[in-house]
Parts: C-alpha cells; structure tokens; sequence
C-alpha cells in the first residue's frame, strides 16, 4: 500500500512546496494591500522564460542570480506603475489592475516567444535521478520540501525580529496609522513585492526542473492554486500558506491516483470554497503574530 | 469624443476589402503558428510554402495566375480558428488548406461552409472534419484507422494491458484515443484510460498510475507542449514499457526531450523521408535544399532538416488545389468545389483520390522509432489494416 | 415630462437607425465582410457586458463567473437544438447521447437563460455572503468547477464530454441573409429588459448596494434576496448571451470558456464604464473591431519597400491591446461613460461640468 502511495505522496510534497513558494507572494502582498495579486503566477512564468534566454548566453552559475534579479525588479516594477497609483482608489479598480497586468504579461511574452513552448534548461545537480525505495524520482522532489522549509523560517524570522519585519506588520495591521507613525509605506510595500517574486524565481527554478516546459500561461494555474493555499493556510499567515500548499499539492495527486483526473483542478476550488464558507480565517487566520 | 469616434467608425468602415490584382488567385493557409501545436502548424506552412516556390503559377482556362499563399495562424484554439477562418473569407481566398489539428478544422469548418469556400484538410485526421461539414477535402489517413495501426503494433510489442492518456477538449487526441481503446480491446487487450486538462504540467501521478495499474504500454496522443514533458517525466520514473502516439509526435520536440533517456517512444505517421519512391525521394532533396538555403526556416522547421510527414502533406495539399483549381477552369470557389471530388493525384505520400465523404482513401502508416542516441527518428515498418 | 417624451422619441430613433444601419451594412458589404464579423460578434458581446455591467457596475458584486455561465448557456442551446439526424454523428463516442429530442431556436434560447440562471441560484446561495475579492475568486472558482463538470466523461452522453458540439442552428442558417438583424433584435430586446430592471425600483435598491451596504439595509432594502436577484438576472442574460455566442461560432467548446474571458468582458465593461449600459455596448463594438479586425494589420509581418517593418509580428496586436487597456485602467478610470448613460449626456453635463475622455 505504501509503496503504492509513495510516488504520489513524492510528487504532491514536491510540487506542494512549490506552490508554496508561489503563495508567499500572495499572502504577503494581501496581508498589506489586499489585493489578489493576479499577477504574481505571470511573474513566475516571467521568471522561466529570463532562465530560457539567460542560460542560452551565460553558464548556468550566473544565470540563476539573475534569473532571481531579474523577476525582483519586474515584481517591483509592476507594483510601481500599475498599483501604486491607485492607491487610493477603491478596490476594485486595484484588482481590475491585477487583471489588466496580468493580460498584459501573458501577452507580452506570447509575444516574444512566438507562443511556443520553450524547453527549461536542465540544472546540472536538481535534475538527477535517484531511487527512493520503490519510487524513481528527480533530486528537486527531496530538495524542495527541505528549501521551502528553510525560506518559510528564514521569512517569518524577518518579519518577526527586523525592522522592516515589523513595519510590515504594522501596516498590514492599519496602513493610515502606520503612515501617521513614521512609517514609509511605499518602500514597505515596495519590499513586499520583492520578497515575494523573488520566492516565486526561486519557486519557478523547482518547478520547470521538473516540469521542463514553459508557455505564456504555464503560470496560470498554479498561481490560483498557490492563491488558493494563501487562502485555505489563512490569508497573512506564512507558514499557514506553506501548509495550505502542501495539503493542495499531495490532495491533488491522491486525487489523480484515484482516477478523478479530470477533477483534479476543479477540486482546489471546491476546497477554496468550502474554506471561505465555514472557516473564511483560514487554518491559521487568527494567529496574529504570524501576520505581515 | 463621441463624434470623432463616429467619424472613425465611419472611416473604417468604407475601407475596402483588399483589391486583387489582375490574374492572382489567393489561397488561404489556415495553420496554427502559435500555442501546443504552433510547431507542427509551422512544418506544414514550410511544406505548402515550398510547393509554391516550386509552382508558383496555375492555368485556369489558358491564362497564367499567379498563386498568393494568405497564412492566417489559428492559435491551436477552437475558438480563435473561427475569427482567424473569417478573416480568410474576408480575403476573398479560393480554397484553404488546413489545418493541422482536428478541433481547429473543425471549428473553422463552418466558416468555410457558409461563405461556400472549399477547404482540403491536410494532417486533421478526426472523421468529423469531412463527416460534419460538406466544404471539407482531406488527403491523410483517419483516426479510426490509425487507432488500430497502434494498437495493432501496441499487440505486436507483446503488450496486453495499455494506459491512454489524452488531453481533455481536444478532439484530435480524444477521438484517437478512442479509437485505439476499441481495436486494442478488439485485440483482447486491458485498458486504463484518462485525461488531463489543458496547460497541465504535472504527469508525475499519471505515470505512476500506469505503472501502478501494471500497464505494459502507454498511447499518448497529444500536442508536443505535453509530449515533452510526458516523455520527460517517464524517463525520470524510470518508465521501461514503451511509449505509444500518433502523427503529431513525429516532431523535433519528442526527439529533444527523448534524447539522451533511457525511454522507447513510438509514433505513427504518413510519410518516410527515406521513401525511395521517385515522387518522394525528388521531394526530399528538393525540400532540403530549400530549407537549408534560409536559416529561418530552418528554425521554423525545428533547427533541423529532417522533413516532417506534414510537410509533405502540406506539399500534397498544395498540389491538389491547384489540380482541383485547374480542372475547375476557374478561380470561383464554388466551382473549385465542384471540381474537387473527382480530382486524383499521384503526391509524395501516395496517390489521393476522395471517397463520398471526401477523405483520401490512404491505407498505410509508417511506423517509427524516436532514437534517443542519434536524435532522430528510425523507420520501423509499414503498417496497415488487415480487413 | 414633455422634455422626457422627446428624449423617449429620440432614443427609439435612435435604435431603429442602428437596426436599419446593420441591415443595410450586411446588405451591401456582404457576408463575407468582416464588418458583419464585428456586427454579429459585438452585439453578442453588448449583451454580456452589460449583464456583468448589472453585477460588477450596478449592484457592486465583484463577480468573475461570467464564463461558467455562459457554458452553461450555451451548452444547454446547442444540446436542445442539435437535429436529430446528426446527433449521431456528433456524439459519436456516446452512441448519439441521452437527448433525443430538438427544440425550436427561441424556445432553447429561453432555457438557455433558464438553466444559467437556475445554476446561478444555486451558486449564489453560498456564495453571495462572502464580500468583495473574496466573492470574486470564489465565483471564478465556480465558473471552474462548471467547466470541469462538464468535460467529465460520464456526463458525455449529455454534453459530448471534452468534445467539440456542432451542427446546431446557427446564425446564417435561423435568418438567412439577415443575420445582424436577427442578433441585433435579441440583444436589443435583451438589453431593453435590463435597462428596465435598472430604472425600475429594484434597479434603485442596487445602485443603494453597491453605493453603501450598510445605508442601504438600515432604508430596509434586503441586501441578501436583491444580490440574488441581480445574480439570477445576470447569469440569465450571460446564459442568452452563450447560447449566442455558441450561434455566432458555429462550434462549441467547453476548453474556450476559459476565466480569460471573463476577463475579457470585465475588461470591456472597464472600457466602457463601470455603471454604464451603452458605455458597455459601445466598448464591446470598439473591443471586438479591434482585436478581429483593425488591428489585425499588427500581426503580419510587413514590408515597406524593402524594410521589413520592425516589431510586427504574430502577437503584437495583443501586447498593443493590453496596454491601452492598462492605459485605461490607470488614467482613464472612469471609461468612455463612466455611470453615465449616453441619452443622459445632454443634461448632467450642464449640471456637472466637462465629462472625462
């Protein structure tokens, strides 16, 4: 029975952490703003395609740095022309934003790659094979659970114990106030973003290794998805998003190796629904120590 | 505001449709350029190109007129085929040739109909494309028969219980997919089958259920966005049964992501470049030379000059249209349609004449090999139906 | 009220001009043109945006569900109006399906409404408590599950499982020759109904909604059951509007209705203006001309002489369009009519001075 299991239990770990690095972005920036990023699964595809190109001309050692560079300054970018104007606009208008942007980037890069998929270079170490008891797998399955731990606690250890930790924490908690206390609240924003794309470059290094395609939509999905993780952890809560993502990542492959196939998307929103209606805080919602 | 937007309007509007030239005849190609089947699409574009770099002219009624190819790219999407389709119309073509990709035909399909264009179908090998629409020609083999090709050879390679994979919404792989359940089964082999959903890139758990269900052969087919990663996956599981699929994986994708793996993949199609027969072999060299001369056809074909079976097809497909324009004696699209049904013509990939329900009557596959140590595809054999 | 009258006459004018105009342009230009493309297509395309208008800009319901409502739509026209004799054919791998009966175009078009409103119901029972983002993700999560309900193969008998449906009445064959008209009359007639919800007292209690929940429940208005109505209403016309959309394609896919086009549509009724009927319609004929028809020239790789013409390419038309939209949505917030109606022009302009864009 467990040996059955064991490769889908591999697999949904594997790709549960890295939704997970994709729902970081997304708690962290509603946490402050609230506001679905929608963007944020286009800035990880983004974040393929700089590797694609870059790997084309440099060695790989050089590219992953600015593969992580590049995707933080557009994450940053973004923000600044297409939300911080309208900041005082009322919601609506700011996720109608999210959407423009999001049209905007898949366009762009259907655009620029002609609308074919490209093939992800292979990462020399991440990309092995090895044998773990009945199940062959690549080496990122083992890698990324441990890593996404790590970022998580390194994450939660800024937000709790730095100074922009804190004033990330106060202006999720009240944003005039903490603009009466002193506060910049553009740059806190500003960081939000940053620390967000960049664990969506990274995310994105995990996942095309092992999903080695990459298209103009490739983003999409598991940008709602990790939404759906921010959303089931509790909206604001790091680890809650970990956790989210990882249950999402294994319920999703149990559910294609019961041979419901067909539902395996349609189930993460059922689960987000669900949570909104009975729990609508989330697992962790309430904890507001964990909140940014 | 609102007056200049009147005035815009009202300008667009009497803009004319594009004025033809004296003696040109336009032809539509209605491929996908972009999205999962954008590379497939280019390598049939390359083939019509190259038939009319070769016959750039045809004689309707004693005068010469130049052929203008019209490429309109639509998406690999069902939906955007029917304004890519209507964009044709409105250019006044005299028939279209496409498209690689089932669904895609036949959506664009009842555009043609109802602006009574004619259009030959060139790789789009689901029966309904002709069944359901009286403008549709179609010069490859069938699903239903290249279904028991596969499973015919699935049999061959010793297999008694097969996983099938397709993708949800794409009539091509569906309908294939079918076709093989049935004669696999007629053949008294097991069946699993399953689907996913578009822009999926997770095959992990559907690997490990065919292995898990003790399946001894895998048909897959599918566009090559989702090839690759298939082939991909399989090989890191460690996958040793064989990999099954039809004409679309006859690409330079599946051989990049197969290269190097310890993986067997399989793939049927319409065409051998190795064919020595005299037709095929001139077009081989020819086409060659031709993509070899232009670096970015090159590219468009794969990096390589290996000559797809959609090439050819779409070489074939050219060819017919200007038979069937020629033995019309006119430029008309409705007479080209009435002219078509009784056209024959000896092409690269075998002879082409249309039965009934205006299909080629084809019944030979090719069989081959993606070699994962040269990166290239090896000849297996021909197969067909025994009745 | 004399004045009122006058505007009443002006605005019938003003309607039976348009008829005529389309009438005359599919007369003339011939069916091939693409005009009548972008004819047929945009008006399909008024009638949703204006039922999304009704939620998103009238009642102040984020909702993102568009699409699945519009499969809905369409799938139950085309299953209802497939004949007979195809069936068969087209439902080739479920032994020609469960339905074995046809309806008449109207009659379909009707419970095309009915079965998107009836899901719609159902939906927002639970839905309809949640607030704001939270709203629009969970109804774009429906719309979703909808699509995926539908693909799954042991409903195929019904709805031709992931496969392409075809062979139904479509627009060139339910009014030959005057297909502009026929599409024009039903959302023209469409569209009348809502502007009549919109004006009537219900129409009032929305705009108070969507202006202050908090105000409108102390007047006594129940927030909940006129939310439900003005979903109800909505994903009925969003439903008429599949089942046209279905007639102007030709064939029908569940794969196509995708929550790209519901973000298509918000972003016209954007465009058009948020709170504004006619600012919807005019954005989706100036949308849909666009991206099929005069900006297509962006997308084939051109010569000017010798030189080929920088940037042009497969594509490009997409990325020009989605950044006017930005353009739009950043400082054009308000649209082409921001919540004001075109016959509304004439007054409000002296009482409120110069009107944006």
């Amino acid at each position: 029975m467990f040996d059955t299991l064991l490769p889908y239990l591999l697999a949904g770990i594997s790709v549960g952490g890295q939704y997970a690095m994709i729902a970081v972005g997304y708690t962290l920036v509603y946490g402050i703003l609230r506001l679905i990023n929608f963007a944020h699964g286009d800035i990880f595809t983004a974040a393929g395609f700089f590797m694609i190109y870059l790997t084309a001309s440099l060695p790989i050692g050089l590219s992953i740095p600015l593969v992580i560079i590049l995707t933080v300054a557009l994450g940053f970018v973004v923000e600044r022309v297409a939300y911080k104007p309208l900041r005082s606009a009322p919601r609506m208008s700011i996720m109608i934003s999210a959407i423009g942007v999001s049209y905007l980037l898949q366009n762009l890069m259907w655009y620029i790659t002609g609308g074919l998929a490209k093939q992800y270079p292979v990462l020399p170490f991440l990309s092995q094979t090895i044998r773990l008891g009945s199940a062959t797998t690549k080496l990122v399955t083992i890698i990324t659970p441990l890593l996404t731990v790590g970022l998580v606690v390194a994450l939660v250890m800024l937000i709790n114990h730095t100074k922009i930790g804190m004033a990330m924490r106060a202006v999720s908690v009240d944003f005039e106030t903490s603009q009466l206390m002193g506060i910049k609240i553009n740059s806190v924003i500003s960081v939000t973003f940053v620390i967000g794309s960049a664990m969506a470059a990274i995310g994105s290094l995990l996942y095309f290794t092992n999903y080695t395609a990459v298209t103009p939509t490739v983003g999409a999905m598991p940008g709602l998805k990790a939404f759906v993780a921010a959303v089931f952890g509790g909206i604001g809560s790091i680890p809650g998003a970990m956790i989210g993502a990882l249950i999402i990542g294994i319920c999703e492959n149990l559910i294609k190796a019961a041979g419901l196939t067909a539902f395996s998307d349609a189930f993460t929103f059922a689960l987000l629904i669900v949570v909104l209606l009975f729990r609508p805080t989330g697992l962790f919602g309430e904890k507001t120590t964990d909140k940014v | 505001m609102k007056k200049l937007l009147a005035l815009v309007l009202a300008v667009m509007m009497l803009v004319p449709a594009f004025a033809l030239a004296d003696n040109t005849i336009r032809i539509g190609v209605f491929e996908p350029s972009t999205g999962d089947n954008g590379a497939g699409g280019k390598q049939e574009i390359l083939g019509i190109e190259y038939a009319n770099s070769v016959a750039p002219t045809v004689n309707i009624g004693g005068e010469e007129y130049t052929v203008e190819l019209v490429i309109e790219d639509n998406q690999s999407l069902t939906d955007k085929a029917i304004s890519a389709a209507q964009s044709l119309v409105s250019k006044d073509v005299a028939v279209v040739l496409g498209s690689y990709g089932s669904g895609v035909s036949m959506a664009g399909g009842d555009v043609f109909a109802e602006a009574g264009v004619p259009a030959i179908g060139v790789s789009c090998t689901n029966p309904n494309v002709t069944l359901l629409c009286d403008y549709y020609w179609r010069i490859c083999f069938l699903d239903p028969f290249q279904g028991t090709v596969m499973a015919n050879f699935a049999k061959e390679l010793g297999a008694t219980k097969a996983y099938v994979l397709t993708m949800l919404g794409e009539d091509y792989g569906v309908g294939l997919g079918k076709y093989f359940v049935e004669a696999f089964k007629a053949l008294g082999g097991e069946v699993v089958e399953e689907n996913f959903t578009e822009g999926t890139s997770d095959f992990a758990a559907y690997i490990n259920n065919a292995a898990s269900n003790g399946c001894d052969v895998m048909f897959a087919p599918c566009a090559t966005t989702y090839a690759a990663l298939i082939i991909d996956q399989a090989a890191a599981q460690g996958i040793s049964f064989p990999i099954l699929a039809g004409d679309t994986w006859e690409n330079s994708a599946i051989l990049n992501a197969a290269k190097g793996k310890d993986i067997k993949v399989y793939c049927s199609t319409f065409f051998d470049e190795n064919d020595d027969a005299a037709a095929a072999a001139s077009f081989v060299s020819g086409f060659k030379a031709w993509l070899n001369a232009d670096s970015s056809k090159l590219t468009n074909n794969g990096g390589n000059d290996i000559v797809a079976a959609v090439s050819a097809l779409g070489f074939d497909a050219y060819n017919v249209a200007l038979a069937a324009i020629t033995a019309a004696g006119s430029a008309d699209p409705a007479a080209i349609a009435e002219a078509l049904p009784g056209v024959t013509y000896e092409g690269v990939t075998g002879a082409i004449a249309f039965d009934d329900v205006g299909d080629a009557k084809k019944d030979m596959a090719y069989i081959k090999f993606a070699n994962p140590e040269t990166g290239a595809f090896d000849f297996v054999k021909t197969q067909s139906v025994a009745e | 009220m004399k004045k009122g009258n006058m505007r009443l006459i002006i605005s019938l004018l003003v309607v039976a001009a348009l008829y005529a105009g389309g009438f005359l342009i599919e007369h003339t230009a011939g069916s091939k043109s693409m005009v009548v493309t972008v004819l047929q297509k945009g008006a399909v395309y008024a009638l949703i945006a204006v039922s999304m208008n009704l939620l998103n800009g009238f009642t102040g319901l984020f909702s993102l569900g568009q699409a699945g409502f519009m499969l809905v739509g369409a799938y139950a026209y085309a299953i209802l109006t497939i004949p007979m004799a195809k069936r068969a054919a087209v439902y080739q791998y479920y032994d020609g399906g469960w339905v074995q009966f046809t309806v008449g175009v109207l009659p379909a078009l009707l419970v095309a409404g009915l079965v998107a409103a009836l899901f719609a119901a159902l939906i927002g029972m639970p839905v309809l408590r949640l607030k704001g983002d939270y709203l629009a993700i969970a109804t774009l999560g429906f719309a979703e599950i909808i699509r995926a309900i539908v693909q799954w193969d042991t409903i195929g008998p019904l709805t031709n499982g992931s496969n392409l449906l075809k062979t139904y009445p479509t627009l060139k064959n339910i009014m030959p020759g005057n297909t502009v008209l026929f599409t024009f009359l039903v959302v023209g007639v469409c569209i009348g109904l809502i502007l009549l919800l919109i004006n009537s007292t219900y129409g009032r209690a929305f705009k108070a909604i969507r202006d202050d929940e908090v105000a409108a429940e102390a007047m006594g208005i129940n927030l909940f059951r006129h939310k439900q109505m003005a979903f109800v209403v909505s994903s009925f016309f969003a439903g008429i509007g599949g089942a046209l959309l279905a007639m102007y394609q030709g064939s029908l896919q569940a794969n196509s209705f995708k929550s790209a086009m519901t973000y298509e549509i918000l972003l016209i009724v954007v465009i058009g203006g948020l709170g504004s009927v006619s600012g919807s319609v005019m954005a989706s004929f100036l949308f849909i001309a666009c991206s099929e028809w005069w900006l297509r020239f962006l997308d084939a790789e051109t010569m000017l002489g010798n030189v080929q013409v920088p940037l042009l390419a497969p594509g490009f038309r997409m990325v020009v369009f989605s950044v006017v939209i930005m353009v739009v949505v950043l400082f054009f917030r308000k649209g082409i009519m921001g919540t004001r109606e075109l016959w509304e022009l004439g007054n409000r302009r002296q009482a409120k001075g110069g009107r944006k864009s």
